[in-house]
């Protein structure tokens, strides 16, 4: 009976814990496996403890290019979808012009197209065109696909934002440039943010419209897919454990300087 | 005041059309340096479009804005000497308090803001909160880093848009007194937009009520209750009691009307409208200087007081004093508002009375207008 009774109490927070330990579970598995030594090629029997891998990331041919190029990529599409995502977000906010309703439905389009079907008319496309596949190949393609994403996040910011902020900005001497960098990006950084990194983690792992349009260049989860044909070294463990905790980090410390900021501020 | 004109604001036919719709008729308009100017009107009067066009948001479709002898029609906000109070304030929220009132110096390439700054918050008693963020502050607290905000530019003129509409009614006593009394303290010129009659009476040196894109009249609240010119301006500023009459004959200075059956005195000189013998006019009396006498004693009544008689239909106690609704032949709503001085028990529902009043209370306006103008939109702003 007590046992009931403590249950019906700590129900929503068991819920909770059961949904967590269910999100993180696979990363957990990342980590241990990342301090496995295998016997054969496949990492996915647990043999013993090792840091043999950790010692030596870059230790398989080829990998730390691929995570390399992929990183390249992703900074560099990240920041051209954010730049342009950003322009457009404001430009279907604030400014009415003809067929300002057709682009705000087109721009959806690509996030609603099967990302297989996508992949393949860019490579016709390319082909047409006589592009040689590579680098710049996979850049364009990511832009494309992470520009609706970006303008997603931006536009709900904007179209909350009080057009009074800015007017009242320029009530008190501060001419276009001074508005735009004193009021509006800050006040639009939040989602501007939010839409890159969105832009970020799609590009760095996307697979199936970067394995068509990719020609010879090797991409990081191209590799991860090619060597699971084959056997699976410890080090791809590695790199995900590492990007895991990277971006925990990042999240640890935006919480730090927030909760700091506001403590401070009070 | 000073003999400096260079607050003085000067509107010479300025007028803003939105393709086929005018927001403002040509309007002219001054406003002395020194001077609390309320432009008062329902929502979609075109007095807030008048307030932007001072400002520099709105760009005037014809005509000139001048601040003392500066042409500033084609100049943008940011280098005109004109600050805004925003209607719920426009605070920059990623900006704290102190941020917030230090933003125009800053624009303007002062460096040294901080004891500026200070000194402005402690005038807006906001000292203690100058590193909070807008949303931690209440309303009225918000409402005043709004007007450190704008007043610490010492702009030559002050624009507030209905800058208490936000806060609740006991909070909007206070403020209004609050700003009147920062606005005798730094004799800024301050032009405030409102629909709240009471307040623009309670603040304003001078009023201009507008209706429509125009402006209906404009003068000191006195004279614009007392003296209303326009069916709009008597019924949108407190309550009036209009009567349809015809003008009978003159004797002397007044007006005699002839009013279902009765007679009414009219002084000449507070009738707006052309009285010809047989031509109507409309007759104006306010609730409150009206009189109230039970019919059994209506042979008490001095002689030389205009009156109607009627029957009570509703009465209504709120303490100072009673509001009656009386029916009478002129006018099926007569409204009466009587002081509880000497209550008369006879004064009931169903009770016949007479109305009667000093016919130096009366006004007169023209009949060729819609009797009913400014009641609806009042009650529509209330709600």
């Amino acid at each position: 009976m007590a046992f009931v009774h403590w249950l019906k109490r700590n129900l929503v927070v068991l819920a909770g814990l059961l949904t967590l330990g269910y999100l993180l579970l696979p990363n957990v598995i990342v980590t241990v496996f990342s301090f496995n030594k295998p016997k054969g090629r496949f990492n996915y029997e647990w043999q013993q403890f090792s840091t043999d891998a950790w010692k030596d990331p870059c230790g398989v041919a080829d990998m730390c290019g691929s995570l390399s190029v992929s990183l390249q990529i992703a900074v560099w599409a990240t920041l051209g979808a954010t730049i342009l995502g950003t322009m457009i977000a404001f430009a279907l906010v604030r400014y009415r012009f003809r067929a300002r309703g057709a682009v705000n439905s087109l721009i959806f389009l690509p996030m609603a197209m099967p990302e297989v079907v996508m992949a393949a008319s860019l490579l016709t496309l390319f082909l047409n065109m006589g592009a040689q596949l590579g680098f710049w190949t996979i850049l364009i393609a990511h832009i494309m696909f992470c520009l609706s994403f970006v303008v997603t996040a931006v536009k709900a910011r904007v179209m909350s934002m009080d057009p009074r902020l800015e007017q009242a900005a320029q009530d008190l001497y501060a001419g276009p440039a001074q508005t735009f960098l004193r009021v509006t990006l800050p006040i639009a950084a939040p989602g501007i943010a939010a839409g890159a990194l969105l832009a970020f983690a799609l590009s760095f792992d996307d697979f199936i419209i970067t394995n068509f349009n990719a020609g010879s260049t090797v991409t990081f989860p191209m590799f991860v897919w090619g060597s699971a044909q084959r056997g699976t070294p410890v080090q791809i463990n590695v790199i995900g454990t590492a990007m895991f905790i990277v971006a925990v980090l990042f999240v640890l410390a935006s919480m730090v300087i927030g909760n700091r900021r506001n403590r401070r501020k009070a | 005041m000073t003999t400096d004109n260079s607050g003085d604001v000067r509107l010479s036919g300025i007028s803003k059309t939105y393709g086929a719709f005018t927001a403002v008729h040509p309007l002219d308009l001054t406003v002395p340096q020194g001077s609390f100017f309320a432009l008062l009107g329902a929502s979609g009067c075109g007095k807030t479009t008048t307030l932007r066009m001072i400002a520099g948001l709105e760009e005037p479709t014809a005509g000139a804005v001048r601040l003392g002898d500066q042409d500033v029609t084609h100049l943008p906000p940011y280098k005109r000497p004109v600050n805004t109070v925003f209607q719920s304030y426009a605070l920059f929220p990623h900006l704290d308090i102190f941020e917030n009132v230090a933003f125009g110096l800053r624009r303007r390439g002062i460096k040294s803001v901080k004891k500026q700054v200070e000194e402005m918050l402690d005038l807006v008693q906001l000292g203690e909160q100058a590193r909070k963020k807008p949303h931690q502050l209440s309303g009225g607290q918000q409402q005043r880093v709004a007007v450190a905000r704008a007043l610490i530019n010492h702009p030559k003129v002050l624009l507030l848009d209905e800058p208490l509409g936000a806060l609740d009614l006991k909070l909007r006593r206070q403020m209004q007194l609050e700003l009147k009394r920062i606005q005798t303290e730094v004799g800024i010129t301050f032009i405030h937009v409102t629909h709240d009659q009471e307040e623009a009476m309670t603040m304003a040196d001078t009023v201009a009520v507008m209706n429509a894109g125009r402006v209906e009249q404009l003068g000191s609240p006195t004279d614009l209750y007392e003296n209303p010119q326009t069916t709009f301006v008597a019924n949108f500023l407190g309550t009036s009691n209009l009567i349809e009459a015809e003008v009978d004959s003159r004797s002397g200075e007044d007006i005699v009307l002839r009013a279902g059956g009765g007679k009414l005195s009219l002084p000449g000189a507070r009738c707006s409208a052309p009285t010809t013998t047989g031509g109507k006019v409309l007759v104006g009396v306010r609730p409150e200087k009206i009189s109230l006498t039970h019919a059994d004693d209506a042979g008490e009544i001095p002689e030389g007081r205009n009156r109607i008689t009627g029957r009570i239909v509703d009465s209504s106690f709120i303490g100072v004093s009673t509001q009656y609704v009386i029916d009478s032949p002129v006018c099926p709503e007569f409204e009466v508002y009587a002081q509880n001085i000497d209550r008369d028990v006879r004064l009931v529902p169903g009770a016949e009375v007479v109305l009667h009043w000093n016919p130096a209370h009366t006004f007169g306006l023209d009949a060729a207008q819609d009797i009913d103008a400014g009641v609806e939109t009042v009650e529509e702003d209330a709600a």
